[in-house]
Formats: structure tokens, sequence, C-alpha cells
């Protein structure tokens, strides 16, 4: 039995009025265990859309969504304890920050899904430690940490819920370069232990890194659902699409063209670098 | 739900009553309001809630549309109205201790809750069919002779402009939060009025944050293109009177003549 399912949604904004929208057709989704998704799509593409659907925030027109075999929008179906299992994270998460104390404001999501302030304070421990926030932050008040710990500390929030589905709508938004790699890697440190995390993104480089599988949405629809080499390797048609590669698939696509026997499922820029040094046959030549 | 805050919230479309010129709906507007004032017959509020019914129409608005902004002031209306019924004086309909529902208490309370609604519904109609840059110029325009006698009209104008556009800004924010916390399991809905008050701060915290960081960045946009308040602006496109104005002025006398000839028939 899949984690989380998808049978055949559609979704519907404004329903019956001059400014209805069908934001999603015919999705159909196979969610498992440990399993590292991206999901990638031009804007309006549905990609918010699809992410409220999957933990209960929307309910789909047709369709239904099931995590762990229930219906979540059966009847008597207790979406509460969803939220706790299926953890969203917004654009600019630190919107959300609120209590006087980070500590605090991590326990929240804990303390609704039913453990004591005891066990609260050592999953928001644990989940501040997975984001390297120490504890010299724990009794910091949110609004004076800078705009990067701000962000760790409302992912932290949701982390802490100790979800088995992790759901991010580009998580390193605005975030410099050291901060970004820091912030993934800490997902994929929790993906490690077993999670699944999905990756909402508009940037493939930070995606390839990371994720084995991505889903690609177009005007609503499934266009793409594959492993990443499959998926990264059809430039052309995400480009059409208002998409794009990885930078390095561009280059090493160019390298072949002229004649270089380098592989083409490269991602990252380390990967490239590996490939490069392998063509001219170790460091140092030319 | 939180989408169905009418009020304040622009809805596109090609009608007319888009099309004409905001003075002309401004004073429609006064006009309803002060003419629903005089109304004491329940013939009055037949006219009123006839007409209006004419224009939502004409301004191709659905219906459903409308009436759900409705749902936002239920609260308000049953409160008004259950103040009338025990607090006004008359003849005796039934009675439990120190309460008391009077024969006139109902009859006032059914005629000014009807008031209420259409007074609403008219006013929603003005930010429905008129872009709050629109309602600012004619604003503007209409009470500009004032600023001889040193009224800041045109920045009482852009206040109310902002404030209005502030609405559904705000909306949009609060839905955010709301899922944003629902989704680390707030609970919104269950629990006495005390625990309900106590779960709203998830809420209310970064909604007036965001209240104010939105604010903060709208004066720095509004100061970087070189706003300094209203002297010597000019407009893109200043307002103009058009044959279809001239008509609805005609017809918005006309309605006053009816409502007042049938207070003094």
């Amino acid at each position: 039995m899949s984690l989380l399912k998808l049978e055949n949604i559609a979704y519907e904004y404004e329903a019956g009025t001059a400014m209805q929208v069908r934001a999603l057709e015919q999705v159909s989704i196979e969610i498992n265990e440990n399993e590292f998704i991206g999901i990638i799509g031009h804007t309006g593409s549905g990609k918010s859309t699809l992410m409220q659907l999957m933990n209960g925030l929307l309910v789909p027109c047709e369709g239904r969504v099931l995590f762990r075999g229930e219906d979540i929008n059966g009847k008597d179906y207790d979406k509460r304890k969803l939220h706790c299992n299926i953890g969203l994270v917004f654009q600019y998460p630190e919107n959300q920050l609120f209590e006087s104390s980070v500590l605090k404001d991590v326990m929240f999501g804990p303390g609704n899904k039913g453990m004591t302030p005891e066990e609260a304070e050592d999953r928001a421990k644990l989940a501040l430690g997975r984001v390297n926030l120490g504890e010299e932050y724990y009794e910091k008040i949110p609004f004076e940490l800078s705009g990067g710990e701000k962000r760790r500390a409302a992912i932290a929030g949701v982390m802490a819920m100790d979800p088995d589905v992790m759901i991010l709508d580009e998580p390193a938004a605005g975030l410099d370069p050291g901060s970004r790699e820091e912030l993934l890697n800490s997902l994929a440190e929790l993906h490690e232990t077993g999670k699944t995390i999905i990756i909402v993104s508009h940037s493939m480089e930070d995606l390839a890194g990371y994720v084995d599988r991505i889903i690609v949405l177009n005007e609503g629809r499934i266009w793409s659902d594959g492993k990443k080499a499959e998926v990264f390797s059809r430039v052309e048609e995400l480009e059409a699409m208002g998409l794009s590669a990885p930078e390095p698939v561009y280059l090493m696509k160019a390298l072949r063209r002229r004649g270089f026997d380098v592989r083409e499922e490269v991602f990252t820029v380390a990967g490239a670098v590996e490939e490069l040094k392998r063509l001219s046959g170790g460091p140092g030549n030319a | 739900m939180l989408r169905d805050i009418t009020l304040g919230r622009y809805y596109r479309s090609d009608s007319i009553i888009h099309k004409l010129d905001p003075r002309v709906k401004l004073f429609a507007v006064l006009m309803f309001v002060l003419t629903m004032f005089m109304g004491d017959r329940y013939l009055h509020l037949a006219a009123a809630a006839l007409s209006l019914l004419v224009l939502i129409v004409v301004s191709r608005i659905p219906f459903s549309y409308i009436v759900r902004g409705l749902r936002f002031i239920a609260v308000l209306l049953t409160m008004s109205a259950l103040c009338i019924v025990f607090f006004t004086k008359g003849r005796e309909l039934w009675s439990y201790g120190i309460l008391r529902i009077t024969y006139e208490g109902v009859q006032k309370a059914v005629f000014v809750s009807i008031r209420l609604v259409l007074l609403i519904l008219g006013s929603s109609l003005l930010t429905l069919t008129t872009t709050p840059g629109n309602l600012t110029d004619g604003m503007d325009r209409s009470l500009g002779f004032l600023e001889k006698i040193k009224i800041p009209v045109h920045d009482i104008a852009m206040m109310m402009s902002v404030a209005l556009r502030f609405i559904p800004i705000l909306t949009e924010e609060t839905d955010k939060i709301m899922k944003a916390q629902t989704s680390r399991g707030a609970d919104f809905e269950s629990g006495g009025v005390i625990r309900r008050a106590k779960a709203l701060l998830p809420l209310l915290v970064p909604l007036f944050i965001a209240a104010f960081r939105r604010a903060n960045d709208l004066a720095t946009a509004m100061d970087a293109r070189c706003y300094m308040g209203g002297a010597g602006r000019t407009k893109m496109r200043p307002l103009r009177y058009g044959r279809r104005d001239y008509i609805a002025y005609l017809l918005i006398v006309l309605y006053v003549i009816l409502m007042a000839g049938i207070r003094f028939c």
C-alpha cells in the first residue's frame, strides 16, 4: 500500500463565477515511504494547489486522496491528525512565527499533536538540532533572528511534529547560497532517516542535487513523473514549458556535441567537475 | 469563508455600472443611504430592494457572490435585531422573567434588519463596481472644493482608498496564516469562547506583523515614486462625464423624488 495516493484529482477555483479556474485536471500520483521528490512547473501550473490537496487543506472537486489507504476527505477522518503526519511548509514560512521564544514556537506543532510538554520540548530540540539552531537560540525572540534563522526555525516547527511526509514550497527561496545548501542538506539528512520529502521549486539546480524523482506539472496536468535523469534530459520540451534543465546538463550536452565523451546524466556542479576530471584523466592535466 | 468578504473587493466586469463615472456612483450611494433613513414604510424598503435588484442584474455580478458577503454581517445583524426585540417598549407578546418581547419590538427588528441588509448591499455594489483608484479620484474631484477651507480631502481620500484596498490584502494574509498554522495542527474551530480566543493568537500575531510590514512597504513604494501628497498631482485619465452619466444622475433624482413621494403622500 502506498503512503500517499492521489487518484484522478481535479480542482477548480471560484467555481460558478466569472473568475473560475480549473487548476488541476486528472492528476494521479503515488508516493511511498522514503522518497525524495521534486515537483516543478511554470507559475500557475497548479503546484500550490497540489500541495494543499495532499495534506487536506483543500478538498478535490473530483477524485480521491488516500493516506495509508484511507480517504482523507472521508466522513469522520481526523484531518488535524493528518496535518501532523503530512507536514506542509509554505513559502516564506517565517511569517507564521508568533511565540515569545523560538523553542515555544517550535513546540507548537508537537503540542497540537497531543504530546506532553516534555515530549514536545524534546521533539522541538531535536528538530532545531536538525536545522542547526543550537541551544543559544532556544530562548531568543523569533523576531530578532535573521531571515535565514527564522526560516530554519519555521521549518523546524513542522519537522518537530515528526511527520512521515514533509512537503515544502520553495524552502530555499530568498536565502543566500550557504544557507540554501545547509537547509537542503538538513532535508537530505531527514530523508536518510526514512521520511519522504517533497520539494516544490523553480530551481532545477536545488532539486538536482537532492531528489531522485521529478514530477513536472504543466497547465494543471502531470506532464512527466519519473527519475530525474529521464526528466532532465528532455531539455527542449522543458524549455517549451517555461522550465529548464539544471545548468550542468547544458554544459555536458555542449561538450558531447563537440565530440567529448561525457555522460549526460550530470546534474550538479560537483558532478560536472568529477566528470571533467575523469575526462581529462585526473587532476593536473589540461 | 474569508474569501467571502466582498466589502472593499472589486469584481471585474464589463457592465454599464462599472463604466459609470465614480462621482455618479458616490452620489447614488449617498442618496440611497439618505433616502433609506428618511423612509419609514415597507414601501420604501420595497422600492429600494427593487432598485438594487435591477442594479445588480445590470452590473452582471452573480447574485450568489453578493449574498456571500452578507454572511459575514450575519452576526451583527442578529445582535442588533435581538437588542431591538428585547428593548423596545410596547404590547407584550411573550415574557420570561425580566425578558420581554413586544409586538412593536418584533416589527421594528424586522424593519431595521431589512434596512441594514439593503444598506450593506447598496454600499457593496459601490466597491464591487468601482476600483479603489477610481473611487479616490471620484472623491477627490467631487469634494475638492473643501481643500479651500483647509480640509485635506485628497489625503482623506487616499487613506480611505488604501484602507479599502487593504481589506482583501489582509484577508488574503489571514487565509495564508490560517493555512500555515492549521498545517501545524492548530484548531480554530472547536472549544468554548475562551479556548477559541486563545487559539487566535497564532493567527493574530503574525497578522499584525504582516499588516505593518505591508503598510511599511507601501509607504516606501509611494515615497520611491515621489508621492508627496495631493498638491499639484495630475491624472493620467481625468474623469469626464459621458452621456450615460447624465442619464444616471437623472435616474437617481427620480428615485429620490419617488422615495420622498412615498414618505409625504
